[in-house]
């Protein structure tokens, strides 16, 4: 029993992180309707930038404060990612207006190349670290209810509310400033919002710029906990299944989809793994989603599909 | 001036229906065969032929196989690797644990292999569409990486993990030196492709581009669309997967799962979307860009950068390589979204009306 809710938990944390990065594609999906695949590159993009300058900040400036070094870090990724969300608008999108979803998807992977190179002969291709001082000792739970207790990696506890906390003031940002509104009007209709004097472009500059943050956020701390690198792209890949599942244009969708996908590769890779030869998580979770998507076809949360002739 | 089909008047209806119509195409076509064919391998050097043009043969059958699916029935794919990679194992299987099988029926049976699994990851195409459904396609990639890395039995055992193919022949002809290898895709890429260019103009292809077109309205008119979905789904992946097996068997020699992996089916994808999506010319155009552009990079770059005094390091040039291509990519889908082979139609009309412009 005790093993099993490790799991669970173990699974939930994933999840939580999945969440952060399939709530990238969310975002972007709702306001534009760009699939955006260059997510996982611009998680990439954001690691390494926050993991050098975190490096390199210190070093110019003669500042041994970790604290100070990395929030100077994090500003400064941040900027850079706001500079690539209107440049990727400016350059890019503004072209490509009216496209079919399937060549704006094609566009998005060019970025995705042109960013994985790029981050790469900016900040390097090494394993960099990026250390928010964030605990690594697990802690016991319920050691008074089960015996042997339950093993929590505070780290992924602190994860979990980093991405609780960017979540919550998402939807606070959402539902109650105006810039949210204006968000929302576009992601419902782009003619009506825009026939009511909202300007497209700056809204699409604006969602770019939220989804680069969020990517920043997840880039941090995926980084912390596995070191930043390549690898890193492949987590859009894991984030895929996430939002298929929840719904490509809903946020409640991306995260609840998360926990779901995450217990389940946890679970599966844990219970079943060892009857086929392990190895199984990455394409059970998309298993996973084509089953919901088999009753839903639009996602857990997704709008209702309607057909017209 | 030349391009005209003025004064071809067609008396019958087989005239009316052949494949190419206008005289101008059917001498084009017989050109570029016999240039194909003759002229190319007295020309081309074995550098030529191993880094270029057999790659480029099995890319653009491949191209062809994801078009069928995503540029004529409108399913768009992000599996063509799985199915790849099917084909190939398939006919591996075929080969070595059969005495004696001959290479052709080994390479069809393993195309047949990836029909069924085409079959069956398009069934979801049945309830999702769009991107939900290229997300869904991913599933069979990542299945079929995970399957021929862990399920041994498929490798015929093999410890190291990859599998390897030699003493290749058809029909008693030895396909070792890199012209026979050439000349063997290239006959296999002519057939496919005009089994290919047939079925799209027949009563399937048309059933197809309904579904693509919009697939309520289809359903409406009495087009079936689960008859109609998974025929492009199987039309395609035997052709994938043919050219995976040629790709596994052929170029490649010895291979391993990460040979077929997920940046391929990108990779397939791209050729379609920038060669022309539902257009049989647009594959090759899109393979060859595709095929092409890489090598032309990693040998133009260093000339490039030595001209202006520096020194790059290989880990610098692959990155900037990747800057360079994926650049390509926007700046062509921003100017040309529907690929090349519009711009081949556009200049084939204009050559037609020349030199009035109307």
């Amino acid at each position: 029993m005790a093993f099993f809710l490790e799991t669970l938990m173990g699974g939930l944390m994933a999840g939580m992180l999945y969440s952060l990065v399939a709530l990238g594609f969310v975002l972007i999906f709702k306001a534009s309707g760009v699939f955006n695949f260059a997510q996982g590159a611009m998680v990439l993009f954001a690691a390494l930038a926050m993991a050098r300058f975190a490096e390199w900040i210190p070093a110019w400036l003669g500042i041994d404060n970790m604290i100070v070094a990395n929030v100077l870090a994090f500003m400064v990724a941040g900027v850079i990612m706001f500079v690539v969300a209107w440049c990727i608008e400016r350059l890019v999108l503004s072209h490509l207006v009216n496209q079919e979803g399937t060549t704006l998807l094609m566009a998005t992977l060019g970025i995705t190349y042109f960013m994985e190179g790029l981050g790469q002969s900016l900040f390097g291709n090494d394993i960099y670290q990026i250390n928010i001082g964030m605990p690594k000792d697990p802690i016991l739970a319920f050691d008074s209810v089960f015996e042997g207790g339950v093993l929590i990696n505070k780290e992924d506890l602190i994860a979990a509310l980093i991405a609780a906390l960017l979540v919550a003031a998402l939807s606070i940002f959402f539902q109650k400033t105006s810039t949210g509104r204006a968000l929302r009007a576009v992601a419902d209709d782009h003619q009506a919002a825009q026939s009511i004097g909202i300007p497209l472009n700056r809204i699409w500059v604006i969602v770019w710029c939220v989804a680069g943050l969020v990517a920043l956020v997840a880039g941090m701390i995926w980084g912390s906990k596995l070191g930043v690198q390549f690898t890193l792209t492949t987590v859009a890949l894991r984030a895929l299944p996430v939002i298929i599942l929840g719904g490509l244009t809903s946020v409640p969708g991306a995260i609840i989809g998360g926990l779901i996908i995450g217990v389940g590769e946890k679970l599966s890779e844990v219970y079943i793994g060892p009857l086929v030869g392990g190895g199984i998580e990455i394409w059970f979770s998309y298993v996973l989603a084509l089953v919901f998507l088999l009753f839903r076809p639009q996602g857990l949360f997704g709008e209702k599909i309607i057909d017209r002739v | 001036m030349f391009y005209r089909e003025n004064g071809q008047f067609k008396t019958t209806y087989q005239a009316d229906q052949q494949i190419f119509p206008i005289r101008q195409d059917r001498l084009a076509i017989g050109l570029i065969l016999v240039l194909a064919f003759f002229v190319v391998p007295s020309l081309a050097d074995d550098y030529f032929f191993r880094a270029i043009l057999i790659p480029f043969t099995i890319m653009s059958l491949a191209a062809l196989g994801v078009n069928i699916l995503v540029g004529y029935c409108g399913q768009i794919s992000l599996g063509s690797g799985a199915f790849m990679a099917v084909g190939a194992y398939g006919a591996y299987n075929f080969f070595v644990r059969f005495p004696d099988m001959p290479l052709v029926p080994a390479l069809l049976l393993g195309g047949l292999c990836a029909t069924f699994f085409g079959i069956l990851f398009g069934l979801p195409s049945l309830r999702v569409r769009g991107l939900y459904l290229a997300v869904a396609t991913l599933a069979a990639q990542f299945f079929s990486d995970w399957m021929f890395l862990r399920i041994k039995w498929l490798l015929n055992d093999s410890d190291s993990g990859s599998v390897s193919v030699s003493g290749l022949q058809v029909f008693g002809i030895p396909i070792e030196s890199a012209l026979s290898k050439y000349l063997f895709c290239l006959s296999v890429l002519v057939v496919m492709a005009l089994l290919a260019k047939n079925l799209v103009r027949s009563a399937i292809g048309r059933e197809w581009m309904a579904m693509r077109d919009m697939d309520v309205a289809a359903a409406v008119i009495g087009i079936r669309p689960m008859y109609a979905k998974l025929s492009a789904f199987a039309v395609s992946s035997f052709i994938i997967g043919v050219a995976g097996a040629l790709w596994a068997f052929i170029y490649l020699g010895s291979w391993e799962p990460a040979a077929f992996s997920v940046e391929v089916s990108f990779r397939l994808l791209f050729m379609v979307i920038i060669g022309g999506l539902g257009s049989i010319m647009g594959a090759f155009f899109g393979a060859a860009f595709i095929v092409v552009t890489p090598i032309a990079l990693n040998l133009f770059l260093p000339a490039l950068f030595g001209l202006f005094g520096l020194q790059i390091s290989t880990a610098g040039l692959s990155h900037a390589e990747l800057m360079i291509f994926g650049g390509l990519i926007v700046w062509f889908l921003i100017v040309e979204p529907h690929g090349l082979a519009k711009l081949w139609s556009v200049a084939k009309q204009k050559l037609r009306i020349w030199p009035f412009p109307h």
